[in-house]
């Protein structure tokens, strides 16, 4: 029913980015026999989840376990190799530019680092003016005057600043201007990849005071994605726990933190610092993340899972519901094991 | 018995060309064996260029131009650039964010650890093997044998991290200087160095300065913190009453900017404004146009670090008398931002 309403919904979405080179470089000889070897690596695994008007989803996992390739993906930025995107119930994922161009201005992207997401040799201004242009051909020079200052005050940046270039800001200041480049064009719905992660806690409170502010106002919908699980504590409606380019667990925020239940979230929740813990005790796991290249069979955590059994090493495990809103993509739970 | 390391009254300055500016404006710290105590600030505040110091190693246009560092009984910055070069290699060891800026592409982990172990002492080779071979056991890393074999490229970051400080131990150091050891790492990953280090200073008698921008993670490994702002400590003591009372409204406000400090969705309490750059250092408390409790007297007299109710706990700021109540405090910060 919920499902029905969704802003966005991803089905069995799968990226694979082939990085084998050329047809030469992929021929080998070996054995008196040519073989052609191609190199994939597996990035997106057949996620699928919906996104709700108005919440905001993150997704968590470490380095390289496909966060941003998805975020990407579900922009159209990459086209999936399969699965489906739809947005207010219509797909996306196999529009022309000119048919998807309608879209791209409903659905923003915050980057981390504001220096290179930028352009340097641009006026705040310029670079506020663009997308509202791009977007609204015929729009009246005083109409775009208007909105650019009217989101510099939004985002907190003095409107008098419009002359200046990028690197006359401060790394918190030049987030805030990306930010407002986002909101310029009035999206529903922002994806935002680590916008906080390069900057300072005092300054990192500021802007993500900025973006709950913005949603509340502007009833947006976030895709957030980042690694610093206690920022996706505080602002998150639901998580989404990636390994290896596969969904491990998505539940609300509450009970996430509260009662993780796959193991690779245990573990990963664990890990986390906390403020003046002492003996931290945080969940050890064997060996190390696996690369998107050869990935293992089965459950792609069993190699590190302190629970693995024989079913973990050759059946993948499918998210399960468990109590109506959480889902979890492992054996031993869904056996009630765990 | 005096301390392992004594810092005292450090001054770093940068000659440019317009003037020197001053980098670290006399600090003062000890250490003792199997201590270890963390540096915390944001960034610019002077955390690295306060590790580079206690080595020597600031290059130019920098210079320490004030203050004594003492080590094991010597005075660091007057020996002669050869005995200070023993020193550094030997009896103090320094490990970066990057583990790349100590690992060498092009030679395996064997090459650097035998030539590291053999530019130190008078050993064979395959004694020298053999302590590195100890080394890789003790940082814990499987089948060290087939280590030596291999390149950096060909491990996880993690993994040459730990191989990083295998070679930070190879010359038994007394002094451990980690600048940002685990930042670039995920926190699964982190959790485990931390506790390698931590155990280190243990079992190998050494002090370590663990330099961070994430109070949680000092918080959690080090008895002691120090909170740079602007170049200059301003708050130093137990991590348990740095973490759990601080006294200093820069602290303070830190603390409480900590996304785990409130409850999930709230507004965060933000601290207005930003680090001050080098040049534009505001005159006595630096720290004075962002603070709720300034005075007339924060802008003109430079306050010093006084102790405050803890023994060992000192703070810089003149209204510290009015931090005591922290309820009350909060009320106000989080007026502000209202
Ligand atoms: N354009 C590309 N071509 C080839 N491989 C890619 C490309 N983009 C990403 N990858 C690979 O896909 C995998 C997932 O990368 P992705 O950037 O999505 O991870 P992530 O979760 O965002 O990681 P991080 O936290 O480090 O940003 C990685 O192995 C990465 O090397
Ligand atoms: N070579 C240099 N020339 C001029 N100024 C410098 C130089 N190196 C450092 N500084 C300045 O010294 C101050 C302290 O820098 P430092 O690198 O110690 O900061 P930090 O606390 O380690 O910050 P971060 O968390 O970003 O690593 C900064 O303002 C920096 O700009
Ligand atoms: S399916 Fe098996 S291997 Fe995967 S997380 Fe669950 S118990 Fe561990
Ligand atoms: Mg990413
Ligand atoms: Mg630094």
């Amino acid at each position: 029913m919920a499902e029905q309403t969704a802003l966005l919904e991803l089905v069995n979405v799968v990226k694979h980015f082939d990085i084998s080179g050329t047809f030469l470089d992929q021929i080998t000889f070996k054995a008196g026999r040519i073989t052609r070897n191609r190199t994939i690596v597996r990035a997106v695994n057949g996620i699928s989840f919906s996104i709700q008007r108005g919440e905001t989803l993150s997704i968590v996992g470490e380095s390289g376990c496909g966060k941003s390739t998805l975020a990407r993906t579900v922009l159209g930025l990459y086209p999936p190799n399969s699965g489906r995107i739809l947005y207010g119930a219509k797909r996306i994922d196999n529009l022309s530019s000119q048919a998807m161009l309608a879209y791209r201005s409903k659905m923003q992207m915050i980057f981390q680092d504001p220096y290179a997401s930028l352009n340097p040799r641009m006026t705040v201004k310029r670079t506020l003016e663009e997308p509202v242009k791009y977007h609204n051909k015929g729009i009246g020079a005083s109409a775009v005057e208007e909105k650019v200052s009217e989101v510099m005050r939004l985002v907190g940046v003095d409107p008098k600043w419009a002359e200046r270039y990028p690197h006359e800001f401060s790394g918190g200041q030049r987030q805030r201007i990306s930010i407002a480049r986002a909101l310029m064009v009035d999206p529903e719905f922002v994806v935002a990849d680590e916008p906080v992660s390069a900057l300072d806690v005092s300054i990192q409170a500021q802007i993500l005071n900025l973006l709950m502010d913005a949603q509340e106002q502007r009833k947006l919908t976030y895709l957030f994605i980042t690694h610093d699980l206690s920022v996706v504590r505080h602002i998150s409606t639901r998580v989404a726990v990636m390994y290896l380019g596969m969904l491990c667990e998505l539940a609300p925020a509450k009970e996430i933190f509260s009662t993780p239940r796959h193991p690779y979230t245990k573990a990963l929740l664990s890990a986390v610092p906390k403020l003046g813990a002492k003996d931290p005790n945080y969940i050890r796991l064997n060996g190390e993340v696996p690369t998107p290249i050869n990935l293992p069979p089965g459950c792609v955590f069993h190699g590190r899972c302190n629970y693995a059994d024989k079913r973990c090493k050759t059946e993948i495990p499918i998210t399960t519901k468990l109590s109506e809103p959480t889902r979890v993509a492992c054996h031993r739970v869904e056996e009630g094991k765990l | 018995m005096g301390h392992l390391l004594e810092v005292n009254g450090l001054e770093v300055k940068f000659a440019l060309r317009f003037g020197d500016l001053t980098a670290i404006d006399g600090i003062s710290f000890t250490l003792d064996k199997k201590e270890k105590l963390g540096l915390v600030g944001e960034s610019g505040a002077g955390k690295s260029v306060t590790g580079f110091a206690v080595i020597n190693l600031i290059s130019k246009p920098g210079f320490i131009s004030g203050g004594s560092i003492r080590f094991e009984e010597h005075e660091l910055n007057r020996l002669p650039e050869e005995k200070m070069r023993s020193i550094r290699g030997n009896r103090i060891s320094m490990i970066f964010q990057d583990p790349m800026m100590t690992l060498n592409p092009v030679l395996t982990i064997g090459t650097q650890m035998i030539e590291t172990v053999l530019a130190h002492r008078d050993a064979s080779k395959s004694d020298a093997r053999d302590i590195a071979l100890e080394k890789l056991r003790k940082v814990y890393i499987p089948s060290p044998e087939k280590r030596l074999e291999q390149y950096p490229h060909e491990l996880s970051g993690g993994m040459r991290q730990r191989i990083v400080i295998a070679i930070a131990l190879l010359t038994n150091p007394a002094l451990i200087i980690a600048d940002e050891p685990t930042t670039a790492l995920d926190v699964t990953i982190q959790a485990g160095i931390m506790e390698l280090l931590s155990q280190l200073c243990e079992t190998e008698n050494m002090g370590m300065i663990l330099i961070t921008h994430d109070l949680a993670v000092v918080s959690q490994v080090t008895q002691r913190i120090a909170v740079m702002y602007a170049g200059r400590i301003i708050e130093t003591g137990p991590s348990d009453y740095i973490v759990n009372c601080p006294r200093h409204p820069y602290t303070i406000g830190l603390i409480n900017s900590l996304p785990g400090a409130r409850k999930a969705g709230s507004r965060l309490t933000q601290i207005p404004g930003m680090m001050p750059n080098l040049t534009a250092i505001p005159p006595g408390c630096a720290f004075h146009p962002r603070c709720r409790l300034q005075e007339p007297v924060c802008k003109k007299s430079r306050p010093a670090l006084e102790p405050v109710s803890a023994p060992e706990h000192f703070a810089a700021c003149h209204q510290v008398d009015k931090t005591v109540d922290q309820d009350k405090l909060l009320n106000l910060l989080n007026e502000d931002n209202q």
